[in-house]
């Protein structure tokens, strides 16, 4: 990409939040209660849209060559386990990235 | 002058667990965007302008791939779709607080959103400015959290192989977050299950727009099961 394009790419992306940031304020109104097919969509999609987020990061993984995505799976499986047990997000996100960051740099596959 | 000390005041506390959470993944996006190849000046105007965390993770790889402006728009309008719905539920609570209005929807991200949401504002204290220095403050966590990040990575050189796992495990906690409030998990693993097909069949590249339409064809008929769910268990 050219800066040009890596300009309009981002610029793009701003123009998408500020769509879905502006768009509710526009279309309804505070007096008139929000149609009820939305109302489950706000209930509905933010979970589903979650994960899409964590295949979304996983997307580029290969199970059958390379490191078989052994490294992602136990770092994974960390997170699991330290958010359950101390519902910490920090803690959780920077004990999975330095286990996956050391299963890389240190172990060959 | 008063309005305003007594507002940052009062919102200051609650915004202390953004700034050590934000201050932590800012340095570490900053960091991400450095070792995917980019100067701090792109790190400043991506955390500055998206302002929305999992959407500028995602933007820097968008850099990396071809210049296809409509399939990033429709990826951004999707992923970011829940402040559709955060916009709606402030619809009541952003009323009447003036100019400022424009900066408290631009600048809502999903912790200001539960925050301003939330917070029993004391009556001596303008709702208004409290709410505007809230998304203020977190704005401020964020994008020096990045600039840190991104000039430590250009000044300090480690080895940052692996630190993109960054974004995995934000997008995992964020699930798990998710799932440990939820009763029921039909939209969770509707939203796991729907994309692993999505990815077999699609590939990589262009798996995501896919993936939310058959989203939204799933959930639609599910609804009234999904809704029943609900009011059996408030009960």
């Amino acid at each position: 990409m050219t800066f040009t394009q890596e300009m309009i790419t981002i610029g793009t992306v701003v123009l998408g939040t500020v769509i879905t940031r502006f768009l509710p304020f526009i279309i309804f109104s505070a007096d008139k209660p929000t149609p009820p097919y939305i109302q489950f969509l706000g209930n509905a999609l933010p979970p589903a849209v979650f994960g899409l987020l964590v295949i979304y990061s996983l997307r580029d993984i290969s199970f059958l060559s390379g490191s078989h995505g052994i490294p992602e799976l136990i770092s994974i499986g960390l997170i699991i386990i330290v958010h359950y047990w101390k519902k910490n997000m920090f803690l959780s996100i920077a004990s999975g990235t330095i286990c996956y960051m050391l299963i890389i740099q240190f172990i060959s596959f | 002058m008063d309005k305003h000390i007594n507002a940052l005041r009062t919102a200051f506390p609650y915004t202390i667990p953004i700034l050590a959470g934000f201050s932590f993944i800012g340095i570490a996006y900053g960091m991400y965007v450095h070792a995917l190849g980019f100067e701090p000046i792109y790190t400043f105007i991506m955390s500055f302008f998206i302002f929305a965390g999992s959407m500028e993770f995602v933007a820097a790889t968008l850099l990396l791939g071809e210049f296809n402006p409509i399939y990033v728009l429709f990826l951004t309008l999707m992923l970011n779709g829940r402040h559709l719905f955060y916009g709606i539920s402030m619809l009541e609570r952003f009323k009447g607080t003036g100019k400022k209005k424009f900066y408290l929807i631009y600048g809502m991200c999903d912790e200001s959103f539960v925050i301003n949401s939330t917070a029993t504002i004391p009556s001596n204290v303008d709702r208004g400015w409290f709410m505007f220095y809230v998304t203020l403050l977190n704005m401020f966590y964020w994008v020096s959290g990045a600039m840190i990040g991104s000039f430590i990575a250009s000044i300090v050189s480690f080895d940052t192989k692996g630190l993109d796992f960054v974004m995995t495990a934000l997008f995992v906690v964020i699930f798990l977050d998710q799932w440990m409030r939820e009763d029921k998990h039909y939209s969770s693993l509707i939203g796991i299950g729907v994309s692993v097909l999505a990815l077999i069949i699609f590939g990589p590249e262009y798996f995501t727009i896919p993936a939310m339409i058959i989203m939204l064809v799933i959930l639609t008929p599910l609804r009234g099961h999904i809704e029943n769910k609900k009011v059996v268990n408030e009960r």
